[in-house]
């Protein structure tokens, strides 16, 4: 148990790592999903050892990779569409938001 | 005739004795090592495309992980739709997006000491939650109290999870299940509406 939670938080430090380093939004994107993967080794790893009755954690590590599909679909779509218009999905040059 | 029935008795215990912790411990070491050092390389290679291949090789990896923690389905989902679907939708967005050959629109790093001190302090933060809160009290749902689970416990999951799983979705965990499956819908037709070419 201790075993899986310490590689699952070694996989989250690295995808932290790799979402504040990267510069290309492809390279954020898969860092985020680096990221999911730890949170669901954690989710069932509990599911296993803590409750295993049930499968709640199971279940819910399922909607998470359903919902990190969907977010990944949408973000590669925004990724496309920034190449388009802009021929760079660098993050530094894409500073336009305004407040 | 009692040596038979030793056999006999041997050879139905065998999935157990297989599946301990014990014989099951060098695989868990392997696939772990495999994961993070091919995470450790999404994160640090130069190259895009490299790391997206790496990350093919880290999801699959935690599908042995999910293998080895009794989630046969969820293991099967993962390398269905994060290998199968994702991942390829990364690596088509890449070529569609970046000059792969040509070293120009390679990624370098920046902010390199900010990242490594925030990464290594959410690393601590969590071994130290992981290390110091260990003993906790829990009821299990037979009513059982058990102290210290996290080190001591030996859960086993029921063997036919992945059909308790179809039955949960079906009736308790109908409506995420539904809204689940409308968000997957909006996502599509976002995707679609977002890369569509603008015809004006």
């Amino acid at each position: 148990m201790v075993a899986y939670l310490s590689v699952a938080a070694v996989l989250f430090s690295l995808g932290l790592f790799g979402v504040l380093t990267r510069r290309n939004i492809i390279g954020i994107l898969m860092s985020l999903e680096l990221m999911f993967n730890a949170v669901n080794i954690n989710l069932v790893a509990f599911n296993k050892f803590v409750w295993p009755g049930e499968l709640t954690g199971q279940l819910f590590s399922l909607f998470i990779i359903v919902v990190a599909a969907a977010e990944a679909v949408v973000g590669l779509a925004i990724v496309l569409l920034l190449y388009r218009n802009w021929q760079d999905i660098t993050n530094d040059n894409i500073n336009v938001l305004k407040w | 005739m009692e040596f038979f029935d030793k056999i006999i008795e041997l050879i139905v215990a065998a999935p157990g004795i297989i599946f301990t912790e014990l014989s099951t411990r060098p695989v868990f070491w392997l696939l772990s090592m495999m994961m993070l050092v091919s995470g450790f390389l999404v994160v640090t290679l130069k190259n895009i495309f490299h790391s997206a291949i790496y990350l093919i090789l880290c999801l699959f990896s935690v599908a042995g992980l999910f293998i080895l923690l009794q989630a046969e389905f969820l293991a099967a989902a993962q390398v269905l739709i994060y290998v199968g679907a994702v991942a390829i939708l990364m690596i088509f967005a890449i070529m569609l997006s970046t000059n792969v050959s040509g070293n120009k629109r390679m990624t370098t790093q920046n902010g390199l000491p900010v990242s490594i001190i925030s990464a290594v302090f959410a690393l601590g933060t969590i071994s130290f939650i992981i290390m110091t809160k260990l003993n906790v009290v829990i009821k299990n749902p037979e009513g059982v109290i058990t102290k210290g689970l996290w080190i001591g416990s030996k859960g086993e999951l029921p063997l036919d999870n992945i059909m308790l799983i179809g039955k949960y979705i079906m009736t308790e965990y109908m409506l995420p299940f539904e809204v689940v499956s409308v968000l997957l819908l909006a996502s599509m037709i976002g995707a679609i509406a977002l890369a569509r070419k603008e015809r004006s």
